[in-house]
């Protein structure tokens, strides 16, 4: 499952960042694959339409909300949490 | 040249159901934001709002009537009578084709959408009213302002995102100066606190979910507001003549576009709004003493519109005074910078300037007087008026005493 969630989250942030999945390194952060603050939102979009979730965003204080977007590792534990969280599993 | 002076103002908006109630609450530092009563709100992430309270559409038009008005419509004409009542001018009577009348509104009729969507859609209907069309059209509450006051001259309605009313206003200031016009009625209106406008403002995650605190540095984002307000704008000899009394001088308007991104304002595109309306007013920086701010409570607006003020200023940005009247009101969208005026007007003619409400602590990228908390008394000259459009659309107005 938590490996599902995440190679999910990769393929998603790939198609934002019109990169391949390959050029992704959990360390990078939004930044570094260029996706910009409308990139950034349109990304946590489709993450909460693959999953089913709610994720707590405000582009205001993207630091804030308790998700952690620092990196592309942290998105997806950041996602697996959510998912454990709000789908009960 | 031909000057413009304003001679009537009016409003409904979170604040008041007129300028005097709209005046003694931004002197008060009331805030209208409270948690929306809507159709639908348990459904939404963002659930506060500047409404328009105890507004009852029909103590003010007649069945007909509301068959062919949205709300936005209902709000725009009842501002531009009381506007019209205080100017003294005899509309519908007099050479009325020489008047005409320009609205900004960046959604139109986004009630008259939202309820025939959910008709069709939600409900399965496969009949909607037969006025949606003229009631949702972005021109309606132009169209019905003119139709009321048998105004024939020039008029349309303007949509720039949240600079609309700035642009109207600009607009018809300059349809008067150029002798396109003796009288034009100017402002915006706007009315999309329904469940399909707030939603679609909540995808965007620029929406504070606890409230409008500009320049605040814990400041998280935007609050929705609702309302209008219209002003008669007159060619100053034609006032004069006639012996009406003047609110304020429409000194100079600026309009600027970014070139950059359909969200994210531009410093440079906003400075030269700003520089801008100064020299079409004739007006140096060191005659402005307050500037109604854009401050729309989002990191990226407030910041970059101190940047912007900074650069056009220089040393004098940390003498005039600068708010944002949207902690009170909300964002008004394509009707904010007609109510703004209102501050301007306010600050000009009474001596007092509106606060910036929910301020709670300094940001050092916003390190202006930001008149926080509560209003001021100060003498001023000359003021400016900002909005800042998604799409890049700068557009700023520059008043003075009259």
């Amino acid at each position: 499952m938590s490996d599902d969630i995440r190679k999910k989250v990769f393929e998603i942030i790939a198609e934002q960042a019109v990169l391949e999945v390959s050029e992704i390194a959990p360390e990078h952060s939004p930044q570094d694959l260029g996706l910009d603050s409308l990139a950034l939102v349109e990304s946590i979009f489709a993450i909460e339409e693959a999953f089913g979730i709610e994720v707590p965003f405000n582009a205001n204080a993207p630091q804030q909300g308790d998700f952690d977007i620092s990196s592309i590792a942290a998105i997806a534990a950041a996602v697996e949490r959510l998912v454990a969280e709000q789908r009960g599993a | 040249m031909r000057r413009v002076v304003i001679t009537g103002a009016g409003t409904i908006n979170p604040l008041g159901h007129s300028v005097s109630e709209t005046l003694a609450a931004m002197r008060a530092g009331r805030s209208a934001i409270g948690p929306l009563e809507i159709r639908d709100a348990g459904r939404l992430s963002v659930r506060i709002g500047a409404q328009v309270r105890d507004y009852v559409a029909e103590e003010h038009f007649s069945r007909q009537q509301l068959g062919l008005y949205d709300r936005f419509t209902q709000f725009a004409l009842l501002a531009a009578a009381e506007a019209l009542a205080q100017s003294g001018l005899p509309f519908p009577d007099g050479r009325t084709e020489r008047a005409g009348v320009v609205l900004g509104t960046a959604g139109g009729g986004v009630g008259t959408w939202d309820e025939s969507y959910r008709a069709v859609y939600e409900e399965g209907r496969n009949r909607v009213h037969p006025f949606v069309v003229p009631r949702l059209m972005n021109n309606a509450a132009a169209g019905h302002v003119s139709m009321r006051w048998n105004l024939k001259g020039p008029s349309f309605s303007v949509a720039t995102a949240c600079a609309s009313s700035n642009h109207a206003m600009g607009l018809a200031a300059q349809m008067i100066r150029a002798g396109q016009a003796e009288v034009m009625l100017a402002g915006g209106s706007e009315a999309m606190l329904c469940f399909g406008g707030i939603k679609a403002w909540e995808g965007l995650r620029v929406m504070s979910r606890q409230a409008c605190r500009p320049f605040s540095a814990d400041r998280d984002g935007m609050v929705q507001g609702e309302g209008a307000a219209v002003f008669v704008f007159e060619e100053y000899e034609h006032a004069r003549t006639r012996g009406a009394e003047i609110l304020a001088e429409v000194a100079g308007f600026a309009m600027t576009s970014d070139a950059a991104d359909i969200v994210m304002p531009s410093r440079e595109g906003a400075a030269r709004a700003l520089a801008g309306a100064l020299a079409d007013a004739g007006l140096a920086p060191e005659q402005i003493g307050y500037i109604n701010a854009h401050g729309t409570g989002t990191a990226a607006n407030d910041r970059t519109e101190c940047a912007a003020v900074a650069d056009v200023f220089g040393a004098h940005a940390g003498r005039l005074m600068i708010s944002s009247t949207k902690s009170m009101h909300g964002h008004l969208i394509g009707g904010t910078g007609a109510v703004e005026l209102l501050a301007c007007i306010m600050a000009l003619r009474e001596g007092v300037i509106a606060p910036t409400v929910g301020y709670r602590a300094p940001d050092p990228e916003c390190p202006l007087d930001v008149v926080p908390n509560t209003a001021r008394e100060a003498r001023v000259e000359a003021v400016l008026s900002n909005a800042f459009a998604f799409g890049g659309f700068n557009a700023v107005l520059a008043l003075r005493r009259a």
